[in-house]
Protein backbone atom coordinates (compact mmCIF):
# COMPACT_ATOMS: atom_id res chain seq x y z
CA UNK A 1 0.00 0.00 0.00
CA UNK A 2 2.76 2.37 0.52
CA UNK A 3 4.18 2.03 -2.39
CA UNK A 4 0.62 2.88 -3.88
CA UNK A 5 0.67 5.90 -1.71
CA UNK A 6 3.71 6.87 -3.27
CA UNK A 7 2.31 7.12 -7.05
CA UNK A 8 -0.79 9.02 -5.62
CA UNK A 9 -1.64 12.34 -5.91
CA UNK A 10 -4.26 13.87 -3.86
CA UNK A 11 -6.33 16.66 -5.56
CA UNK A 12 -8.02 19.00 -3.95
CA UNK A 13 -10.06 21.43 -6.17
CA UNK A 14 -10.62 24.36 -3.25
CA UNK A 15 -12.55 27.76 -3.84
CA UNK A 16 -12.12 30.33 -0.84
CA UNK A 17 -11.56 27.53 2.11
CA UNK A 18 -8.64 29.34 3.86
CA UNK A 19 -9.81 28.04 6.91
CA UNK A 20 -10.48 25.05 6.83
CA UNK A 21 -7.59 24.04 3.65
CA UNK A 22 -4.43 23.75 5.95
CA UNK A 23 -5.93 21.00 8.59
CA UNK A 24 -7.61 19.58 5.68
CA UNK A 25 -3.84 18.62 3.97
CA UNK A 26 -2.33 18.21 7.28
CA UNK A 27 -4.79 15.63 8.01
CA UNK A 28 -4.12 14.12 4.76
CA UNK A 29 -0.60 14.04 5.29
CA UNK A 30 -1.10 12.88 8.64
CA UNK A 31 -3.26 9.29 7.80
CA UNK A 32 -1.49 8.64 4.33
CA UNK A 33 2.47 9.09 4.51
CA UNK A 34 4.60 9.71 1.48
CA UNK A 35 1.55 10.74 -1.18
CA UNK A 36 1.62 14.11 -2.61
CA UNK A 37 -0.58 16.56 -2.21
CA UNK A 38 -2.42 19.06 -5.08
CA UNK A 39 -4.49 21.84 -3.98
CA UNK A 40 -6.09 23.08 -7.09
CA UNK A 41 -7.06 27.03 -6.42
CA UNK A 42 -10.21 27.66 -8.22
CA UNK A 43 -10.07 31.42 -8.10
CA UNK A 44 -9.86 31.68 -4.89
CA UNK A 45 -10.05 35.81 -3.40
CA UNK A 46 -9.32 34.93 0.10
CA UNK A 47 -6.10 33.07 1.59
CA UNK A 48 -6.54 29.67 0.10
CA UNK A 49 -3.28 29.43 -1.73
CA UNK A 50 -0.86 30.90 1.40
CA UNK A 51 -2.62 28.47 3.76
CA UNK A 52 -2.19 25.45 1.01
CA UNK A 53 1.21 25.91 0.50
CA UNK A 54 2.27 26.39 3.97
CA UNK A 55 0.66 23.44 4.71
CA UNK A 56 3.02 21.04 2.29
CA UNK A 57 0.73 21.11 -0.51
CA UNK A 58 1.92 21.67 -4.45
CA UNK A 59 -0.57 25.02 -5.39
CA UNK A 60 -2.18 25.42 -8.50
CA UNK A 61 -3.29 28.79 -8.84
CA UNK A 62 -5.91 28.80 -11.35
CA UNK A 63 -6.63 32.86 -12.65
CA UNK A 64 -10.55 32.45 -12.28
CA UNK A 65 -13.19 30.40 -11.04
CA UNK A 66 -13.48 27.46 -13.23
CA UNK A 67 -15.95 24.94 -11.47
CA UNK A 68 -14.73 21.42 -9.84
CA UNK A 69 -14.83 19.94 -13.48
CA UNK A 70 -12.13 22.91 -14.56
CA UNK A 71 -10.31 22.21 -11.40
CA UNK A 72 -10.18 18.29 -11.17
CA UNK A 73 -8.90 18.72 -15.22
CA UNK A 74 -5.94 20.55 -14.15
CA UNK A 75 -5.17 18.10 -11.22
CA UNK A 76 -4.99 15.19 -13.95
CA UNK A 77 -2.91 17.35 -16.04
CA UNK A 78 -0.59 17.72 -13.62
CA UNK A 79 -0.74 13.63 -12.36
CA UNK A 80 0.21 13.28 -15.97
CA UNK A 81 2.82 15.18 -16.82
CA UNK A 82 3.93 14.44 -13.42
CA UNK A 83 4.39 10.33 -13.41
CA UNK A 84 1.66 9.70 -10.78
CA UNK A 85 -0.21 6.51 -11.56
CA UNK A 86 -2.77 7.39 -9.62
CA UNK A 87 -5.24 10.40 -8.47
CA UNK A 88 -7.91 10.88 -5.74
CA UNK A 89 -10.30 13.92 -5.84
CA UNK A 90 -10.79 14.75 -1.88
CA UNK A 91 -13.19 17.98 -1.07
CA UNK A 92 -10.98 20.63 0.73
CA UNK A 93 -13.44 21.40 3.26
CA UNK A 94 -13.12 18.06 5.31
CA UNK A 95 -16.17 16.54 3.96
CA UNK A 96 -14.43 13.64 3.06
CA UNK A 97 -12.11 11.32 5.46
CA UNK A 98 -9.04 10.71 4.03
CA UNK A 99 -8.69 7.16 5.71
CA UNK A 100 -10.90 5.82 2.65
CA UNK A 101 -8.14 6.91 0.61
CA UNK A 102 -6.40 3.07 1.14
CA UNK A 103 -9.56 1.35 0.29
CA UNK A 104 -10.12 3.42 -3.12
CA UNK A 105 -6.54 2.70 -3.57
CA UNK A 106 -6.93 -0.84 -3.62
CA UNK A 107 -9.98 -1.11 -5.53
CA UNK A 108 -7.67 1.06 -8.49
CA UNK A 109 -5.84 -2.12 -8.54
CA UNK A 110 -8.13 -3.47 -10.66
CA UNK A 111 -10.51 -1.18 -11.99
CA UNK A 112 -9.77 2.23 -13.70
CA UNK A 113 -12.83 4.34 -11.49
CA UNK A 114 -13.28 3.75 -8.09
CA UNK A 115 -16.35 5.82 -6.38
CA UNK A 116 -15.81 6.42 -2.22
CA UNK A 117 -19.74 5.91 -2.07
CA UNK A 118 -21.80 7.38 1.10
CA UNK A 119 -24.66 5.34 1.06
CA UNK A 120 -22.80 2.00 0.95
CA UNK A 121 -23.08 0.98 4.64
CA UNK A 122 -20.43 2.95 6.61
CA UNK A 123 -20.56 6.07 8.01
CA UNK A 124 -23.72 8.15 8.73
CA UNK A 125 -24.05 10.41 5.71
CA UNK A 126 -27.67 11.07 4.82
CA UNK A 127 -29.67 12.85 2.28
CA UNK A 128 -33.55 13.13 2.40
CA UNK A 129 -36.54 13.95 0.19
CA UNK A 130 -36.37 14.74 -3.13
CA UNK A 131 -32.66 15.28 -3.97
CA UNK A 132 -32.28 11.92 -2.32
CA UNK A 133 -34.40 10.32 -4.97
CA UNK A 134 -32.70 11.77 -7.76
CA UNK A 135 -29.90 10.30 -6.33
CA UNK A 136 -31.10 6.87 -6.60
CA UNK A 137 -32.20 7.39 -10.04
CA UNK A 138 -28.89 8.69 -11.22
CA UNK A 139 -26.57 5.98 -9.47
CA UNK A 140 -29.03 2.92 -10.83
CA UNK A 141 -28.89 4.42 -14.58
CA UNK A 142 -24.92 5.06 -14.28
CA UNK A 143 -24.79 1.87 -12.73
CA UNK A 144 -26.08 0.37 -15.61
CA UNK A 145 -24.29 2.01 -18.79
CA UNK A 146 -21.15 1.03 -16.04
CA UNK A 147 -22.74 -2.76 -16.06
CA UNK A 148 -21.89 -2.25 -12.05
CA UNK A 149 -24.08 -1.38 -8.87
CA UNK A 150 -24.10 1.62 -7.93
CA UNK A 151 -25.53 3.80 -5.18
CA UNK A 152 -23.85 7.16 -4.97
CA UNK A 153 -22.72 8.81 -8.50
CA UNK A 154 -22.56 12.36 -6.91
CA UNK A 155 -19.67 11.68 -4.81
CA UNK A 156 -17.04 13.68 -4.85
CA UNK A 157 -14.69 11.35 -3.45
CA UNK A 158 -13.03 9.28 -5.75
CA UNK A 159 -10.00 7.69 -7.64
CA UNK A 160 -8.49 7.48 -10.92
CA UNK A 161 -6.19 4.82 -12.46
CA UNK A 162 -3.64 5.41 -15.46
CA UNK A 163 -6.45 4.89 -18.04
CA UNK A 164 -8.98 6.85 -16.29
CA UNK A 165 -5.98 9.60 -16.04
CA UNK A 166 -5.17 9.78 -19.23
CA UNK A 167 -9.23 10.48 -20.27
CA UNK A 168 -9.67 13.00 -17.82
CA UNK A 169 -6.92 14.86 -18.31
CA UNK A 170 -8.57 15.70 -21.76
CA UNK A 171 -11.86 15.47 -21.60
CA UNK A 172 -13.26 16.48 -17.73
CA UNK A 173 -16.21 17.98 -18.19
CA UNK A 174 -16.78 21.14 -16.93
CA UNK A 175 -20.24 21.79 -16.97
CA UNK A 176 -23.14 21.74 -13.81
CA UNK A 177 -22.80 18.16 -12.21
CA UNK A 178 -20.25 17.49 -15.37
CA UNK A 179 -17.44 16.82 -12.59
CA UNK A 180 -20.03 13.86 -10.89
CA UNK A 181 -22.39 11.91 -13.07
CA UNK A 182 -21.11 13.09 -16.58
CA UNK A 183 -17.21 12.00 -15.87
CA UNK A 184 -18.60 8.43 -15.19
CA UNK A 185 -20.37 7.99 -17.75
CA UNK A 186 -17.90 9.46 -20.57
CA UNK A 187 -15.38 6.85 -18.61
CA UNK A 188 -18.11 4.23 -18.65
CA UNK A 189 -18.56 4.58 -22.46
CA UNK A 190 -14.68 4.67 -23.09
CA UNK A 191 -14.66 1.08 -21.32
CA UNK A 192 -13.34 2.19 -18.43
CA UNK A 193 -14.42 -0.45 -15.65
CA UNK A 194 -16.00 1.22 -12.68
CA UNK A 195 -16.44 0.12 -8.75
CA UNK A 196 -17.83 1.73 -5.42
CA UNK A 197 -16.30 0.95 -2.34
CA UNK A 198 -17.88 2.19 1.55
CA UNK A 199 -16.47 5.15 3.22
CA UNK A 200 -17.72 7.06 5.83
CA UNK A 201 -18.42 10.58 5.29
CA UNK A 202 -18.58 13.72 7.70
CA UNK A 203 -21.62 16.13 7.64
CA UNK A 204 -20.20 19.22 5.98
CA UNK A 205 -18.03 21.71 7.96
CA UNK A 206 -20.35 24.74 6.71
CA UNK A 207 -24.13 25.50 5.68
CA UNK A 208 -27.15 22.70 5.37
CA UNK A 209 -28.22 21.06 2.65
CA UNK A 210 -31.13 22.00 0.96
CA UNK A 211 -34.50 20.36 0.99
CA UNK A 212 -36.05 22.69 -0.80
CA UNK A 213 -38.78 20.42 -3.32
CA UNK A 214 -38.16 23.10 -5.90
CA UNK A 215 -34.13 23.24 -5.98
CA UNK A 216 -34.36 19.66 -6.22
CA UNK A 217 -36.84 18.97 -8.75
CA UNK A 218 -34.51 21.55 -10.59
CA UNK A 219 -31.12 19.47 -9.58
CA UNK A 220 -33.28 16.20 -10.81
CA UNK A 221 -34.22 17.98 -14.30
CA UNK A 222 -30.46 19.15 -14.55
CA UNK A 223 -28.92 15.96 -13.96
CA UNK A 224 -31.46 13.60 -16.13
CA UNK A 225 -30.59 16.72 -18.97
CA UNK A 226 -26.78 15.84 -18.13
CA UNK A 227 -27.18 12.27 -18.59
CA UNK A 228 -29.28 12.24 -21.84
CA UNK A 229 -26.82 14.39 -23.62
CA UNK A 230 -23.92 12.78 -22.43
CA UNK A 231 -24.88 9.34 -23.87
CA UNK A 232 -26.61 10.73 -26.88
CA UNK A 233 -22.92 11.93 -27.26
CA UNK A 234 -20.16 9.86 -29.48
CA UNK A 235 -17.95 7.70 -26.85
CA UNK A 236 -14.44 8.62 -26.60
CA UNK A 237 -11.70 5.88 -27.38
CA UNK A 238 -9.84 4.66 -24.81
CA UNK A 239 -6.56 5.81 -26.65
CA UNK A 240 -3.51 4.94 -25.45
CA UNK A 241 -1.88 2.97 -22.39
CA UNK A 242 -1.41 6.23 -19.71
CA UNK A 243 1.85 8.17 -21.02
CA UNK A 244 4.23 8.18 -17.70
CA UNK A 245 6.41 11.24 -17.76
CA UNK B 1 -48.35 50.36 -50.60
CA UNK B 2 -47.37 54.39 -51.22
CA UNK B 3 -44.12 55.45 -52.36
CA UNK B 4 -43.25 56.35 -48.85
CA UNK B 5 -43.87 52.95 -47.28
CA UNK B 6 -41.75 51.64 -50.74
CA UNK B 7 -38.95 54.25 -49.65
CA UNK B 8 -38.39 53.49 -46.30
CA UNK B 9 -38.35 49.56 -46.80
CA UNK B 10 -35.17 50.15 -49.26
CA UNK B 11 -33.47 52.74 -46.89
CA UNK B 12 -33.54 50.27 -43.93
CA UNK B 13 -32.31 47.48 -45.42
CA UNK B 14 -29.52 49.81 -47.00
CA UNK B 15 -29.15 50.85 -43.60
CA UNK B 16 -28.54 47.53 -42.41
CA UNK B 17 -25.67 46.46 -45.10
CA UNK B 18 -24.24 49.65 -44.31
CA UNK B 19 -23.58 49.35 -40.56
CA UNK B 20 -22.69 45.78 -41.62
CA UNK B 21 -20.63 46.38 -43.78
CA UNK B 22 -19.03 49.59 -41.37
CA UNK B 23 -18.04 46.98 -39.04
CA UNK B 24 -16.34 44.38 -41.00
CA UNK B 25 -14.51 47.35 -42.74
CA UNK B 26 -13.16 48.45 -38.80
CA UNK B 27 -12.61 44.99 -38.06
CA UNK B 28 -15.22 45.30 -35.21
CA UNK B 29 -16.91 42.14 -36.39
CA UNK B 30 -15.31 38.63 -38.27
CA UNK B 31 -16.60 38.14 -41.94
CA UNK B 32 -17.56 34.18 -40.81
CA UNK B 33 -19.96 36.39 -37.87
CA UNK B 34 -21.26 38.71 -40.32
CA UNK B 35 -22.48 36.53 -42.73
CA UNK B 36 -26.09 35.83 -42.03
CA UNK B 37 -26.17 39.56 -41.02
CA UNK B 38 -24.85 40.16 -44.62
CA UNK B 39 -27.49 37.49 -46.23
CA UNK B 40 -30.21 38.88 -43.82
CA UNK B 41 -29.47 42.57 -45.26
CA UNK B 42 -29.28 41.42 -48.82
CA UNK B 43 -32.54 39.45 -49.17
CA UNK B 44 -34.69 42.66 -47.33
CA UNK B 45 -33.43 44.75 -49.63
CA UNK B 46 -34.32 42.18 -52.77
CA UNK B 47 -37.58 42.27 -50.90
CA UNK B 48 -37.81 46.11 -50.91
CA UNK B 49 -37.22 46.91 -54.34
CA UNK B 50 -39.38 44.03 -55.43
CA UNK B 51 -42.49 43.93 -53.37
CA UNK B 52 -43.81 41.45 -55.86
CA UNK B 53 -41.58 38.46 -54.63
CA UNK B 54 -42.47 38.58 -51.13
CA UNK B 55 -46.42 38.40 -52.02
CA UNK B 56 -45.55 35.93 -55.19
CA UNK B 57 -43.69 33.25 -52.33
CA UNK B 58 -46.69 33.78 -49.71
CA UNK B 59 -49.48 33.16 -52.20
CA UNK B 60 -47.34 29.67 -53.61
CA UNK B 61 -46.57 28.64 -49.90
CA UNK B 62 -50.34 29.51 -48.91
CA UNK B 63 -49.81 32.42 -46.84
CA UNK B 64 -52.57 34.32 -46.76
CA UNK B 65 -50.95 37.70 -45.21
CA UNK B 66 -47.33 37.89 -47.17
CA UNK B 67 -45.58 39.82 -44.08
CA UNK B 68 -46.64 37.02 -41.89
CA UNK B 69 -43.69 35.58 -44.23
CA UNK B 70 -41.45 38.30 -43.52
CA UNK B 71 -41.69 38.12 -40.12
CA UNK B 72 -41.29 34.37 -40.25
CA UNK B 73 -38.15 34.56 -42.36
CA UNK B 74 -36.63 37.47 -40.27
CA UNK B 75 -36.93 35.31 -36.63
CA UNK B 76 -35.42 32.20 -38.42
CA UNK B 77 -32.42 34.50 -39.59
CA UNK B 78 -32.56 36.16 -36.14
CA UNK B 79 -32.37 32.03 -34.25
CA UNK B 80 -29.52 30.78 -36.71
CA UNK B 81 -27.66 34.08 -35.70
CA UNK B 82 -28.00 33.12 -32.25
CA UNK B 83 -27.53 29.51 -32.14
CA UNK B 84 -24.24 30.52 -33.89
CA UNK B 85 -23.57 32.89 -30.99
CA UNK B 86 -23.99 29.98 -28.82
CA UNK B 87 -22.10 27.97 -30.10
CA UNK B 88 -19.00 30.08 -30.44
CA UNK B 89 -19.38 31.36 -27.03
CA UNK B 90 -18.99 27.60 -26.24
CA UNK B 91 -15.43 26.82 -28.57
CA UNK B 92 -14.70 30.27 -26.59
CA UNK B 93 -15.15 29.58 -22.97
CA UNK B 94 -13.37 25.96 -23.46
CA UNK B 95 -10.27 27.95 -25.38
CA UNK B 96 -10.35 29.96 -22.00
CA UNK B 97 -10.46 27.22 -19.57
CA UNK B 98 -7.41 24.80 -21.16
CA UNK B 99 -5.76 28.47 -20.97
CA UNK B 100 -6.14 28.65 -17.71
CA UNK B 101 -5.91 25.53 -16.95
CA UNK B 102 -2.28 25.81 -18.38
CA UNK B 103 -1.61 29.25 -16.97
CA UNK B 104 -1.77 27.36 -13.14
CA UNK B 105 0.57 24.50 -14.66
CA UNK B 106 3.02 26.77 -15.88
CA UNK B 107 3.09 28.92 -13.14
CA UNK B 108 3.71 26.01 -10.35
CA UNK B 109 6.24 24.87 -12.49
CA UNK B 110 8.15 28.41 -12.68
CA UNK B 111 7.90 28.46 -9.14
CA UNK B 112 9.45 25.20 -9.15
CA UNK B 113 12.32 26.06 -11.50
CA UNK B 114 13.13 29.39 -9.57
CA UNK B 115 13.39 27.72 -6.47
CA UNK B 116 15.87 25.58 -7.74
CA UNK B 117 18.24 28.04 -9.12
CA UNK B 118 17.76 29.78 -5.88
CA UNK B 119 17.41 32.99 -7.66
CA UNK B 120 14.31 34.19 -8.78
CA UNK B 121 14.32 34.72 -12.39
CA UNK B 122 13.18 38.18 -12.77
CA UNK B 123 11.24 40.52 -16.09
CA UNK B 124 14.08 42.32 -18.07
CA UNK B 125 12.37 45.34 -17.11
CA UNK B 126 10.80 45.00 -13.22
Amino acid sequence: MSSALAQTLIVMPAYNEEAVVASVVAEVFEKLPGVAVLVVNDGSRDETVLRARSAGAIVLDLPFNLGVGGAMRTGFKYAQQHGYRYVVQVDSDGQHDPSGVPSILAALETVDVAIGARFAGEGDYEVKGPRRWAMVVLASVIGRIARTPLTDTTSGFRGAGPRAIAIFAQHYPAEYLGDTVESLVLAARAGCTITQVPVSMRPRAGGTPSHNPAKAAVYLGRAALALVIALWRPPLALSIEAPTA
Amino acid sequence: MSVTTYVFGIVSAILVLVIVFEMLRRRRVRERHALWWIFAGVLALVVAVFPGILTGTATALGITAPTNLGFFLSTIILFLVSVQSSAELTVLEEKTRTLAENVALHDERLARLEASTQAPIRDVDA
